[in-house]
């Protein structure tokens, strides 16, 4: 459709009330903090949880959650971008860059050029493993200081800001790297398979 | 019954289309319903949502989703929404939008929180305020394809007077066996009121809602709130996470 039908009446709240240069197309401000998800959310107690990295199918290295705490810790603050059209500006995170985990493995770069992060209650996100390095990805553990709630996908949620936040997936567990980018739980579902928010890639094609 | 394909990203881009409101019914004192023509719909699954895209004058813009209300089955598209106080978009659309207006939309999106009589069930939907919405499309397809797929709606609204489609759900439980719809109002209850009133809880699931052990499709949509409650209550209950699908439509409480 080359142009879009004027909607009468419709004024809008115009320019956005925050920096227009930081929200992208599409998208509006909002100051609390919406969720989305499918199903119920996963409960994993923090005896129980495990993060793991795997290649080919081999597991590089598990960590339990007193082993992630003690890796080197980094905060990020950034805005957020949800494909719902809701952005955040601002926001503060802590927890471990892939650059560290993949450090902690003896690593020099990563195995395999992409990755399917896998979570509690089994959805999966693929990424480019370009997006998760050098410091544009963590795992993050901690949101404006205090330990991640379960509905924002504490204990850990996967965050990399740059894409739009389902890429960010919630109660992460793993990461499996991999040779070839195969779609996830959302991305098989007529998500977009990178999910940039500033070329507006909400679903499949765009 | 078609298999269905609910595996979009095999299709073509989503295109924007241009929306033509044909109908508006007053739902409540704060919710609309839109009738549309959208010309060249693809069809849609009871359960999945649009994006609603308005232009201004100016060329200025703004989107949000959308569930859709209507049927497969039916001729038109129905929309229902809810006036957020101070919002940008809902306040268009309940107040201002009339017969003839003209505005962009895209679908439909999402396949997994979605129904047909073909997923088989018994069907359990439990709902909050607009929550209804997505829901009230898997209720009318249900009645438009004279499934017997035993079904149950448990639906909390804050008054009598806020509960979305009241006649068409009366209609639909008195002349279907198999349709068991239950409301519980948070606010408060006319004279008289036979149906529940408070929060829906881990009782009120337990009470009313079909047994873990019948294995129900679950579909909750509502607040945060009530979603995050309403999950939590049913895998306490025994009902497997797997069958358990939410849909959740405002902010954090
Ligand atoms: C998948 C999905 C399906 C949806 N389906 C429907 C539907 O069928 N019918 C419907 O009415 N809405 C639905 N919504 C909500 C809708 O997308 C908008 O968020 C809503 O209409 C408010 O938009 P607005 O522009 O008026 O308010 P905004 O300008 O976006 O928000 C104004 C203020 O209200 C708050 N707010 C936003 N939404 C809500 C809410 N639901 N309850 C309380 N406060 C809120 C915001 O956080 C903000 O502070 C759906 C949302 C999603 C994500």
């Amino acid at each position: 459709m080359s142009e879009p039908p004027i909607s009468r009446g419709f004024h809008g709240r115009k320019k956005p009330e925050g920096p227009t240069n930081r929200v992208p197309p599409g998208q509006h401000l909002v100051s609390d903090f919406p969720v989305l998800s499918a199903g119920p959310t996963p409960q994993t107690k923090l005896e129980v949880w495990s993060f793991t990295l795997e290649a080919g199918g081999k597991l590089l290295k598990e960590w339990s959650w007193a082993e992630f705490e003690a890796l080197p810790q980094t905060k990020i603050k950034t805005d957020i971008h949800c494909v719902t059209t809701w952005s955040k500006l601002g926001t503060n995170w802590q927890g471990v860059t892939i650059d560290d985990l993949l450090a902690a493995c003896g690593l020099s770069e990563p195995p395999a050029p992409y990755v399917l992060a896998e979570c509690d209650g089994g959805y999966t996100t693929n990424l480019p493993v370009e997006d998760l390095i050098e410091g544009k990805a963590m795992i993050a553990t901690r949101y404006e200081g205090q330990p991640l709630e379960p509905e924002h996908g504490g204990p850990a949620r996967l965050l990399v800001p740059h894409l739009y936040f389902w890429k960010s997936a919630k109660w992460v567990r793993g990461i499996q790297f991999r040779e070839g980018d195969e779609p996830g739980f959302w991305e098989a579902l007529g998500y977009h398979i990178y999910g940039d928010p500033w070329r507006e890639q909400r679903y499949a094609g765009d | 019954m078609p298999e269905i394909d609910v595996a979009p990203s095999k299709q073509r881009r989503l295109l924007w289309r241009t929306a033509e409101v044909k109908e508006i019914i007053e739902e409540t004192p704060r919710v609309r319903s839109l009738v549309l023509a959208v010309p060249d719909w693809p069809g849609h699954l009871p359960g999945q949502r649009i994006d609603v895209r308005l232009t201004a004058d100016d060329g200025y813009q703004a989107q949000r989703s959308y569930s859709i209300a209507s049927a497969p089955e039916a001729p038109q598209l129905m929309l229902t929404v809810e006036r957020i106080q101070d919002g940008e978009i809902s306040p268009y659309l309940t107040a201002e939008v009339r017969p003839g207006d003209r505005f962009g939309l895209r679908g439909p999106i999402g396949g997994f929180f979605a129904w047909t009589s073909a997923v088989g069930g018994p069907l359990f939907l439990i709902a909050g305020g607009s929550g209804i919405v997505p829901l009230m499309a898997m209720l009318r397809h249900r009645a438009a394809a004279k499934s017997t797929i035993p079904a149950l709606l448990l639906y909390s609204s804050r008054t009598f007077e806020d509960i979305i489609y009241r006649e068409e759900l009366d209609q639909f439980a008195a002349r279907d066996r198999e349709l068991e719809v239950v409301h519980t109002l948070t606010r408060t209850q006319p004279v008289g009121w036979s149906g529940g009133a408070r929060r829906i809880d881990r009782d009120m699931l337990a009470d009313f809602g079909f047994g873990a052990k019948l294995h129900p499709k679950i579909f909750v949509c509502g607040p945060t709130r009530l979603v995050e409650t309403v999950a939590l209550s049913l895998l306490e209950l025994g009902h497997e996470r797997g069958l358990i699908k939410t849909e959740r439509f405002g902010p954090t409480g």
